[in-house]
């Protein structure tokens, strides 16, 4: 088995609204800083796994990425996998 | 009748179900704790209100990949009622019973207070001018695709629609069946409608009635 260090970035679709990312943008323009038109806040997921490859890890992280990690009706979800030597 | 109600970390309205199945309808509940899969041996399933698995990545997301969820959904492809509230409402969207989501109310706030509610779709004229329930929920805004929301109108799905949109909610959405009809979430709390209300109009009291009674025709249809 061989190990990996896998993400998955989830954001929330741009038609969804996302209420901290908002709070940020409209507290940095209360400090005056009006050049931030759109503040978007999302989840960085880490994941270790063992897999044999590493198409067979990005499938489990696919996978699980699809099953729970987000949801689709309001998010999307970039995965990364990466090899690690032990 | 046998009812059970679906259980988890952070359930707290599961009490409120079990009292009003029992003391308005002599119904005895079982409580199903979520790491047991079981049998599908109830005639109607409740998966009740709170905050499962502490609203962790998302409302009823951990919930929906629990081990008793997979019992709940043997239990739905055989067609048993099935009724989620409120945090049960996100569960069951999480879980794919029901089509959409539900996400952070449109003004931000958690919106605890009664709303007006109309009957709509398969339960069009249902219920009396000024029906209303209470609500207490932070993510209650109904969101779906555009595919979804046409499925959901044509086929008369939109059970219950709020008078007011108290949340954002897409169509005005309170209540929703799946395309079969037998998987219902709602984000009211009929089970918090039952006693005499001395503090609210008259004509609130004891609502929930007429939804459980409702959802009873299920059982026997």
């Amino acid at each position: 088995m061989k190990h990996f260090n896998a993400t998955a970035t989830v954001r929330f679709k741009k038609s969804v609204l996302e209420p901290q990312g908002k709070a940020i943008q409209l507290s940095l323009a209360e400090k005056g800083s009006h050049e931030f038109s759109l503040v978007r806040v999302g989840k960085y997921i880490e994941v270790e796994l063992e897999a044999v490859s590493l198409e067979e890890a990005k499938q489990k992280m696919e996978k699980i990425a699809g099953d729970m990690l987000y949801n689709d009706v309001m998010e999307t979800c970039e995965i990364h996998v990466q090899e690690v030597a032990i | 009748m046998k009812a059970a109600i679906l259980t988890f970390p952070g359930s707290n309205c599961d009490q409120d179900l079990v009292s009003a199945l029992k003391t308005e309808y002599q119904i005895e509940a079982e409580l199903l704790w979520h790491t047991r899969a079981f049998d599908v041996a109830h005639d109607i399933y409740f998966v009740p209100g709170g905050f499962s698995y502490g609203d962790y990545l998302r409302t009823g997301a951990l919930a929906a990949q629990s081990r008793s969820l997979g019992s709940l959904r043997e239990a739905a492809a055989k067609g048993k009622p099935i009724v989620g509230i409120c945090n049960g409402f996100q569960i069951l969207c999480e879980a794919k019973l029901l089509p959409g989501a539900l996400i952070r109310n449109e003004n931000l706030q958690h919106i605890c207070e009664w709303v007006g509610l109309k009957g709509d779709g398969d339960w069009r004229g249902v219920y009396p001018d000024g029906y209303a329930l209470p609500v207490s929920h932070g993510e209650g805004n109904f969101i779906c695709s555009a595919d979804d929301l046409k499925s959901i109108q044509d086929n008369g799905q939109a059970l219950l629609r709020y008078t007011q949109n108290p949340n954002g909610a897409t169509f005005d959405i309170a209540g929703l069946a799946s395309a079969n009809k037998r998987v219902i979430g709602l984000m009211p709390h009929p089970e918090r409608a039952l006693k005499e209300q001395p503090d609210a109009a008259v004509s609130k009291a004891r609502f929930g009635r007429l939804f459980f009674e409702k959802i009873f025709s299920l059982v026997s249809a």
